[in-house]
């Protein structure tokens, strides 16, 4: 029928100006001004294989540790927790020690200060969002517990932020204490720049280059917003091959029950 | 085809009390007859009635960890995905599931649409349908709220606001809504408690929906009515064995978004909680509300955005009345079928306006593919089926998977 293929044809160009508009829309949003695109340096735990590398875990906790729990809390992260990165129990009952927490009340109803243990959270820097403006020049540095799922680009947005400080063009003015971040909404960004070659001298001996420094803590903070991240592609893995076996039984099964009407 | 052969003397003496046997062959099983030729597009239906089922069986294991409270409700969740067993596995399926729900019942209803089934004689079961659309949408919107992010709690902000555009009373509304003189814990605490409510309603009108159904029989990709048994087989085996398969497939789109990419189709802010002294730069809904909510921003005017959103849905009530071919299916409808597929991408740009800011050539874009909408179901709908020549429908059922040459003559005739 040679209107068939006229409609077969219309069909295929409502299909085409669709898919076009999939793809505008896919596409990354072009509204946030001149930011950049958050780049990928690739990480071990993207893709649908992907692990968690642990000597990368367990130097971005250091990083945490010694550069970014000075301002920011990681509330959701308990020291247990630490034990499913290749910490052994004795090094994580060493690194709660090092955290004073308020516990109480005790048997004179008085609150007292004990070493942390394995089942306290990690303290907060501050003791309320107040006095960590105050100490921040008005700027409230984010609970960083699931900073890569609460951020368009996620790891790879937090990447390149941490390594895209700039010195600014010259027609940008910065507020006071401001600085000029390449990947920041606005560009203006009260952190200032965080890492510098060898600002921690990592356990493992591994060189702390700022690229390091960055790639580590970025996968550190991944794996502390999404901690079943590795259980859950394992086993996604196993469903999708138990699904696509049985969904294809399931064809067979059909095409046998229909074989007589078809 | 009464209760099916037993000679089973435990199911005989329960089928003489209480007759479920025959009840579920009549329903699902060989005493429902069913065209013979539904494609593809009608394992939809199964599809969101499973689909259902999953996000009610989640949800209520999620009701046993959550706690709907401001202050509690955005802890709660990370508790879920943090320290209940499998509860990242539970809650990624249900917050996934409510896309693929919305995805499957909206493949549904343009499949209607293309089809006619919502013409004569199914009219009640099309408006059951859109019912059940209605409830989705709510039910969906208020379990968007519960995780107490900052998309939660602005998108609330948004849609309970819209009330306030009635006149006189809309003020007094909102605050009844909110339970107070902003959105705070009485208003989450009322969300959850309907939340965990409008489902079972659901399940309610999907039942009458599906007697409805059984009334008359599921409608076919020829539209023409079923004019004896040389029709039509068995719903068992041949649509259970059919469903079975399409099941098969939707688990493994399913699958792909709870395991790889399970954040893929939420909002990224809605990990940051609920902080009233401070709005997103776009506040979004969900996709599947995305058009509705371009439809909304087109109008400039707050109470005529309300009404015409109310009214695209509205509209679909009428399209049994509106369509005056006397044709079906668009299969048969040379012009009609043109202007479905046109709908059809309107809607997507709806969606991927709505996705967008509401400046520049969006709101141009959003006005004319909004007008477009309604032009079709007023105008193109009604005037198309008075002047349009519908192609030849074949004779019947049976003559038409005949000519489309899907085996010997012979075997459809063993079929018998």
């Amino acid at each position: 029928m040679n209107g068939n293929r006229q409609i077969t044809c219309l069909r295929a160009a409502a299909f085409a100006v669709v898919g076009g508009f999939l793809l505008l829309a896919a596409g990354p949003s072009l509204a946030a001004g001149d930011t950049k695109a958050p780049n990928s340096p690739g990480f071990s735990f993207q893709g649908p294989f992907g692990t968690f590398d642990r000597g990368e875990l367990q130097r971005g906790f250091q990083v945490y540790q010694e550069v970014c729990s000075s301002c920011h809390a990681i509330k959701y992260l308990a020291f247990r927790n630490l034990l499913r990165i290749g910490f052994s129990e004795e090094q994580v009952k060493a690194i709660a020690a090092q955290y004073e927490v308020t516990d109480g009340p005790d048997a004179e109803g008085e609150m007292f200060q004990r070493p942390a243990r394995l089942s306290d959270h990690v303290p907060s820097p501050f003791a309320n969002d107040n006095a960590a403006r105050f100490a921040n020049n008005g700027a409230l540095p984010p609970d960083l517990s699931l900073i890569v799922k609460a951020r368009t680009g996620g790891e790879n947005y937090l990447y390149s932020l941490l390594t895209g400080y700039e010195n600014p063009s010259s027609d940008v003015e910065l507020g006071e204490g401001m600085s000029y971040n390449a990947y920041f909404p606005g560009h203006q960004i009260a952190m200032p720049p965080p890492l510098f070659e060898d600002g921690v001298e990592y356990a493992d001996g591994k060189a702390a280059s700022t690229n390091q420094m960055a790639r580590d803590v970025t996968t550190f903070l991944t794996w502390v917003a999404e901690p079943d991240l590795e259980t859950r592609k394992g086993m996604g893995i196993k469903v999708m091959i138990f699904l696509i076996l049985l969904t294809a039984l399931l064809y067979m099964v059909k095409r046998k029950v229909w074989r007589d009407v078809h | 085809m009464s209760s099916p052969a037993s000679g089973n003397p435990i199911v005989q003496w329960i089928e003489y009390r209480l007759p479920i046997f025959s009840w579920l062959d009549h329903s699902v099983g060989s005493g429902y007859p069913a065209p013979k030729n539904l494609n593809y597009l009608w394992n939809m239906g199964s599809l969101a009635g499973i689909a259902l089922m999953i996000q009610i069986v989640t949800g209520i294991v999620l009701a046993m960890h959550y706690v709907p409270h401001g202050d509690m409700a955005f802890d709660s969740v990370e508790h879920i995905m943090r320290n209940v067993n499998y509860g990242w596995l539970i809650r990624y399926i249900h917050s996934n599931g409510a896309s693929m729900l919305f995805l499957v019942v909206y493949i549904h209803v343009f499949r209607g649409m293309y089809y006619g089934s919502y013409k004569y004689p199914r009219e009640l079961l099309w408006w059951m349908g859109l019912v059940i659309m209605l409830l989705m949408m709510a039910s969906a919107f208020m379990g968007y709220v519960l995780p107490w992010g900052q998309m939660s709690f602005w998108g609330a902000t948004v849609i309970t606001n819209l009330f306030s555009a009635i006149p006189l009373i809309g003020e007094p509304i909102v605050t009844w809504l909110w339970g107070g003189f902003a959105i705070d814990s009485p208003t989450l605490q009322r969300f959850f408690s309907l939340h965990y409510l409008l489902p079972f309603v659901i399940v309610g009108i999907v039942i009458i929906h599906i007697w409805a159904l059984h009334i008359h029989g599921s409608n076919n990709p020829t539209g023409i009515d079923v004019k004896g048994p040389q029709d039509t087989i068995p719903f068992h085996p041949y649509y259970t064995a059919k469903d079975l398969f399409g099941l098969g497939v939707f688990l493994i789109i399913f699958a792909y978004w709870v395991f790889y990419n399970p954040n893929y189709l939420g909002h990224a802010d809605n990990y940051i909680p609920a902080n009233p002294l401070q709005t997103p730069p776009h506040i979004v809904p969900e996709w599947y509300l995305l058009p509705f909510y371009a439809i909304l921003r087109a109008i400039p005017d707050k109470l005529g955005g309300v009404i015409a959103m109310g009214a695209a849905i509205g509209v679909l009530f009428l399209i049994p009345w509106l369509d005056t071919s006397r044709v079906r299916a668009a299969t048969f409808r040379p012009i009609y079928k043109q202007f479905f597929w046109i709908l059809l991408a309107d809607v997507i740009v709806l969606g991927w306006i709505g996705a967008n800011p509401a400046e520049g050539y969006y709101i141009l874009i959003g006005q004319i593919a909004t007008t477009y909408y309604f032009l079709h179901f007023l105008v193109i709908m009604p005037f198309v089926g008075w002047f349009e020549s519908p192609w030849q429908l074949p004779d019947s059922i049976s003559s038409s998977v005949l000519e489309k040459g899907g085996g010997s003559a012979s075997g459809k005739e063993a079929a018998q």
